[in-house]
């Protein structure tokens, strides 16, 4: 009997399985938490020594991001990302990685058409959405203060 | 079905390091630890491993690049740059293939037939793969930090050859099928075994209602790249269609890793992935006697980032080669 469209579908979710959803979010939420409790630990520590709080978080954003590029070019952290998913994903790190991950692959295709045009091949939509849904906030701030 | 007997007269596989780590790393001819091979680029590495197996494949068949009349030869890159470039300082007339994955099985074909029709005397078949230039072409950089779903197959860094010619002892391929598209509407770049199994199906029926055969008839029936979800997905379109395959079913992409230990998920894929398994395990055994008549279909994801970028559906594609062994 031949099986149709719609019925290989059927066959298919049956047979395909599942990511592993709830362990996946655990080691993502441990991991998630443990980054930005770095990043937390580094502000303090600096505020310590003197600096102010914004400078202080400024340095700590800044600490991460460069550890995570040195991980990045040192082939370890897709080895972390593998396991931990969103947890290296979403904080700051996650965008590092992204950027200098395609830098290194490219750089082979040359310095302008390779490194640096490909460099934002995977962050560049979250820049462009980022800034885009900033703005419209900015307006819509701008707006509610206005007749208030 | 092919008369004039064409047979395998020399055939080589090589492959990368986890390849090399595998079940079946004993066989390949050259296991090479630095997957770069020395190169510059991974594109370069791939074309050398092109070079690697077609000249241990003319070593083994003991004849020269200039007694092959035709090559027949594909792999996964944009324009099939691996081969062309891997293989343009033999000077020998070369027909570039593009199957996707399937590319193994259509130029063994293509060999066979030529072969067979009198049209040449030698003909080679060559076929690769490398994770990392697949990755780079069609997924993300390698150092980006991303999560494989279990459904995803890991790219075999291998590349394998087969000279085809007449007269020689070892094994014939009796039979070709040419598979035809099949789309099931699976999109899931990630599931490529489910969009390839139904492809395989069609080919195999047509196969067995031509050659009036049953599954059980042959010691080992082989696909591709189907990998763990497509290669139960085949089983049960062949339950429906009324083949049972056997315990005599297995898939490249099943057997080229340990899966419990190589973190490759639903297993190997790749055109390198059936083409350094049939040009070592396969062939090696059919040459051992341990085989004497096998069933390769290598099986075919036709899409490109672009077509999957744009929402559409994984076609697949199967061509089989029914191998014997002479006695």
């Amino acid at each position: 009997m031949e099986v149709t469209g719609q019925e290989y579908k059927k066959m298919n979710d049956q047979t395909t399985p599942r990511s592993p959803i709830l362990r996946n979010c655990v080691i993502a939420f441990l991991v998630g938490g443990l980054i930005c409790a770095i990043g937390q630990v580094i502000t303090g520590w600096v505020v310590k020594l003197g600096l102010g709080l914004d400078d202080a978080r400024l340095i700590g954003s800044s600490v991460l991001i460069a550890a995570s590029a040195i991980l990045t070019a040192f082939d370890v952290y897709d080895n972390i990302a593998k396991h931990a998913g969103a947890g290296t994903l979403v904080p700051i790190t996650g965008f590092a990685n992204s950027i200098v991950a395609p830098a290194i692959e490219y750089k082979r295709e040359g310095l302008v058409l390779g490194l640096a045009a490909k460099m934002f091949s995977i962050a560049g939509p979250v820049l462009v959405y980022g800034i885009t849904a900033s703005v419209i906030y900015g307006i819509i701030l701008n707006l509610v203060t206005l007749f208030r | 079905m092919l008369s004039g007997r064409p047979t395998i007269l020399g055939y080589s596989a090589v492959a990368g390091k986890r390849e090399g780590e595998g079940p079946l790393g004993r066989g390949f001819d050259m296991i090479f630890e630095d997957t770069t091979l020395g190169e510059k680029s991974w594109e370069k590495a791939e074309s050398a491993l092109q070079r690697e197996a077609f000249t241990r494949a003319l070593n083994k068949a003991g004849i020269s690049p200039s007694q092959v009349n035709y090559l027949f030869a594909g792999d996964l890159l944009n324009q099939s740059i691996a081969s062309t470039f891997g293989l343009r300082e033999y000077g020998v007339p070369m027909l570039g293939q593009f199957g996707a994955c399937s590319t193994m099985a259509q130029t063994l074909a293509l060999a066979a037939i030529f072969v067979d029709s009198g049209a040449a005397d030698i003909c080679a078949a060559i076929t690769s793969s490398h994770f990392c230039s697949a990755e780079r072409q069609f997924r993300f950089p390698l150092e980006y930090g991303g999560q494989r779903p279990p459904t995803s197959q890991w790219t075999v860094t291998g590349a394998g050859a087969a000279i085809v010619g007449l007269g020689g002892s070892g094994v014939r391929v009796a039979d070709v099928t040419v598979g035809y598209i099949t789309d099931f509407g699976i999109s899931d770049t990630n599931n490529m075994g489910a969009a390839m199994a139904p492809a395989a199906a069609e080919t195999l029926t047509a196969f067995f209602k031509d050659t009036s055969s049953k599954p059980d008839d042959y010691d080992l029936i082989i696909t591709g790249d189907l990998g763990a979800i497509g290669s139960d997905l085949l089983r049960q379109l062949m339950e429906r269609k009324g083949y049972r395959l056997g315990a005599n079913y297995t898939d490249c992409g099943l057997i080229i890793y340990d899966r419990s230990k190589q973190d490759v998920h639903a297993g190997g894929s790749g055109c390198g992935c059936s083409a350094t398994v049939l040009c070592s395990y396969i062939l090696g055994k059919m040459e051992a006697g341990e085989l004497k008549n096998v069933v390769f279909v290598a099986t075919g994801a036709l899409m490109s980032p672009t077509s999957s970028q744009q929402g559409e559906s994984i076609p697949g594609i199967a061509h089989l080669c029914h191998l014997v062994a002479i006695e």
